[in-house]
């Protein structure tokens, strides 16, 4: 009764007409979601004149539209898509981490407060927060700094997100506390401990917050909306708002672009697969 | 915090040097909460307690605010456009939940399992969702080119049907809108649907199988009950994301054509950043965050009354 492992036993089908019927919904599937995808990719090569040339079937191979894309400074927009997606990622883990720390291993008074707090703005999306961020941003309140139109604007906010310093903190919450005490005797510090002792043993997690953040950052819009001014300062994704055409290359240059768009985040996907399947789950599941 | 180290201990307690030692612990452990607290308290709190405060005041640069009480949420209810908005916004969350939710189960019992090529084509089917929307839109605004033989329509040709407007027309742009959803959204509720059946108890399928239950009565009595937990979750994230909706219908069709697909965040950005109208754009986000909150609270109670 092993064929039973799943809820239709679709492993179980056998014979050449219930294996072409299933290797026809594979195709179908594959068709409908990778498809389009795959149509960016074959056409990116391609001569792309308008819309109707897209297509799965490589032909005219050229490079003409990375050409025309370079020359209207889409390798300006990558650089600052990475700028942003560097900074911000590293902001983002550094402090999750240390919060997650003190949230996880330390008690004092206050602490499910701030929990609390934290995990309240999960609630709390982005876009509603749009506006009133946009003025934040121009007037950083106390210091009056004035984050519109610099990079920075687009990556201090993504340091504060709830889902990370969440997944976080319930990983540190199971690791022993022996570990932590052995090395207290040793004479280590709190510093000592977080960077020797616990953030060896998260490694796990700090891949689900690294593939998670770079997905949330690399598909940021609001965000850089607000506080790009003039193109110098556009991501990537902002850039294919405005990268619609050009007379040589018609849409090439669109698909070109969005193909650069694509690719980052493809390939961090497939490189972490397994930790973003285990944070996908496990946050979900937890909700 | 060094004046709380330097108060006197008292004498009953715990000897000084423990004590002091706890004392010491808490300040170092809001020391490592400093940077988290001081980005969520700028960028998540102010920009909150600003929208709350600016939507019952007119907001007036270099004159200064002046307090309108409730008339913007009066001016926001009476406006047609709002409400158009607002009734978008409902059907696409509902179709793109409803939409991924069928597409997404469907995906996940024809792909569940453990053999290689199946983790394959599971791989690749999730691709939508990890793609940037910014890129999502743009793609589709090539596919759905309206054309004759532009790429979706050469598509239906194959079938017969067709040719569509897609975006271009405001009998079918927010049906397009909602496919694009749904299209991304699907293969994130596969995913979840995944883990999910991977949690039913196999022995439950062979003993329905053994009192001679077929394949769709096996779905209905022992995996769909066993996740109903999954659906849960599914439905209530599926519609959190929805009712927010901005970036797709800003980068598809921003609102056109003719209004067709104005959605509650694309009309709050027109009035806030383009008009200028801070206090009528801030209580038009109110409105949709209570929503989201109404329908988060909802979600959760039904999910503690069904568990």
């Amino acid at each position: 009764m092993k064929q039973l492992d799943t809820a239709l036993g679709l492993g179980a089908v056998r014979g050449p007409i219930g294996r072409l019927v299933k290797l026809a919904l594979y195709a179908l599937v594959l068709f409908v979601f990778a498809g389009p995808l795959l149509a960016l990719l074959v056409s990116a090569f391609g001569r792309v004149t308008d819309p109707t040339r897209l297509s799965l079937i490589p032909h005219d191979l050229t490079l003409d539209n990375f050409r025309t894309a370079i020359d209207q400074g889409v390798l300006r927009y990558l650089a600052n898509s990475l700028i942003v997606v560097g900074g911000g990622l590293l902001l983002q883990m550094a402090v999750s981490v240390s919060a997650a720390y003190a949230l996880a291993r330390k008690q004092f008074p206050g602490v499910r407060l701030v929990l609390l707090l934290i995990l309240s703005t999960m609630m709390l999306p982005e876009e509603i927060l749009a506006i009133p961020l946009s003025l934040v941003l121009a007037d950083v309140p106390i210091i009056h700094l004035n984050l519109v139109g610099t990079l920075a604007g687009m990556i201090v906010p993504v340091g504060a997100w709830a889902f990370a310093i969440l997944v976080m903190t319930e990983f540190m919450r199971d690791v022993p506390i022996e570990l932590e005490e052995a090395a207290r005797l040793d004479g280590a510090g709190d510093l000592r401990i977080f960077w020797s002792v616990i953030l060896p043993v998260c490694r796990p997690a700090l891949g689900v917050l690294g593939i998670f953040g770079f997905t949330m950052i690399w598909d940021q819009y609001i965000l850089p909306l607000l506080v790009a001014q003039d193109a110098s300062q556009f991501t990537l994704a902002l850039a294919l708002r405005s990268l619609r055409a050009d007379e040589q290359v018609g849409t090439g240059v669109l698909i070109a672009s969005a193909l650069l768009a694509l690719l980052p985040s493809v390939i961090v996907f497939l490189a972490l697969q397994r930790q973003f399947m285990r944070g996908l789950t496990s946050g979900a599941i937890k909700g | 915090m060094t004046a709380t180290l330097a108060a006197p201990p008292a004498p009953t307690e715990a000897p000084p040097v423990a004590r002091r030692g706890r004392r010491f612990k808490n300040a170092s452990a809001w020391l490592w909460l400093a940077p988290a607290l001081i980005l969520f308290t700028v960028f998540k709190f102010v920009p909150m307690a600003r929208a709350i405060s600016m939507s019952f005041k007119e907001v007036r640069p270099y004159l200064g605010d002046r307090w309108v009480g409730l008339d913007n949420y009066r001016a926001v209810l009476g406006d047609e456009a709002f409400r158009a908005a607002a009734g978008h916004t409902v059907v696409l969350a509902a179709g793109e939940t409803l939409g991924s939710i069928v597409v997404g189960l469907a995906l996940a019992l024809l792909l569940e399992g453990t053999a290689r090529h199946l983790w394959i084509v599971r791989t690749a089917v999730f691709l939508p969702t990890v793609t940037a929307m910014a890129v999502v839109a743009a793609l589709w605004r090539v596919i759905y080119y309206p054309a004759p033989d532009g790429a979706l329509n050469s598509v239906l040709g194959w079938i017969g049907l067709g040719p569509g407007q897609f975006l271009d027309s405001p009998h079918t742009s927010l049906w397009s809108v909602m496919a694009v959803g749904i299209w991304r959204g699907a293969p994130y509720d596969m995913m979840i649907f995944i883990a999910g059946l991977a949690g039913v108890d196999r022995t439950l399928y062979e003993a329905a199988a053994a009192d001679g239950a077929g394949p769709l009565r096996r779905l209905w009595h022992v995996a769909f009950p066993a996740m109903r937990p999954v659906f849960g979750i599914v439905v209530t994230l599926a519609a959190i994301r929805g009712l927010r909706v901005f970036t797709e219908i800003f980068l598809l069709t921003n609102g056109g054509p003719n209004g067709s697909t104005e959605v509650v965040m694309t009309l709050v950005y027109k009035l806030g950043l383009e008009r200028n109208e801070l206090g009528i754009a801030s209580a038009g986000s109110m409105l949709l965050l209570v929503a989201t909150i109404l329908l988060t609270v909802l979600a959760q109670g039904l999910r503690r009354r069904k568990a």
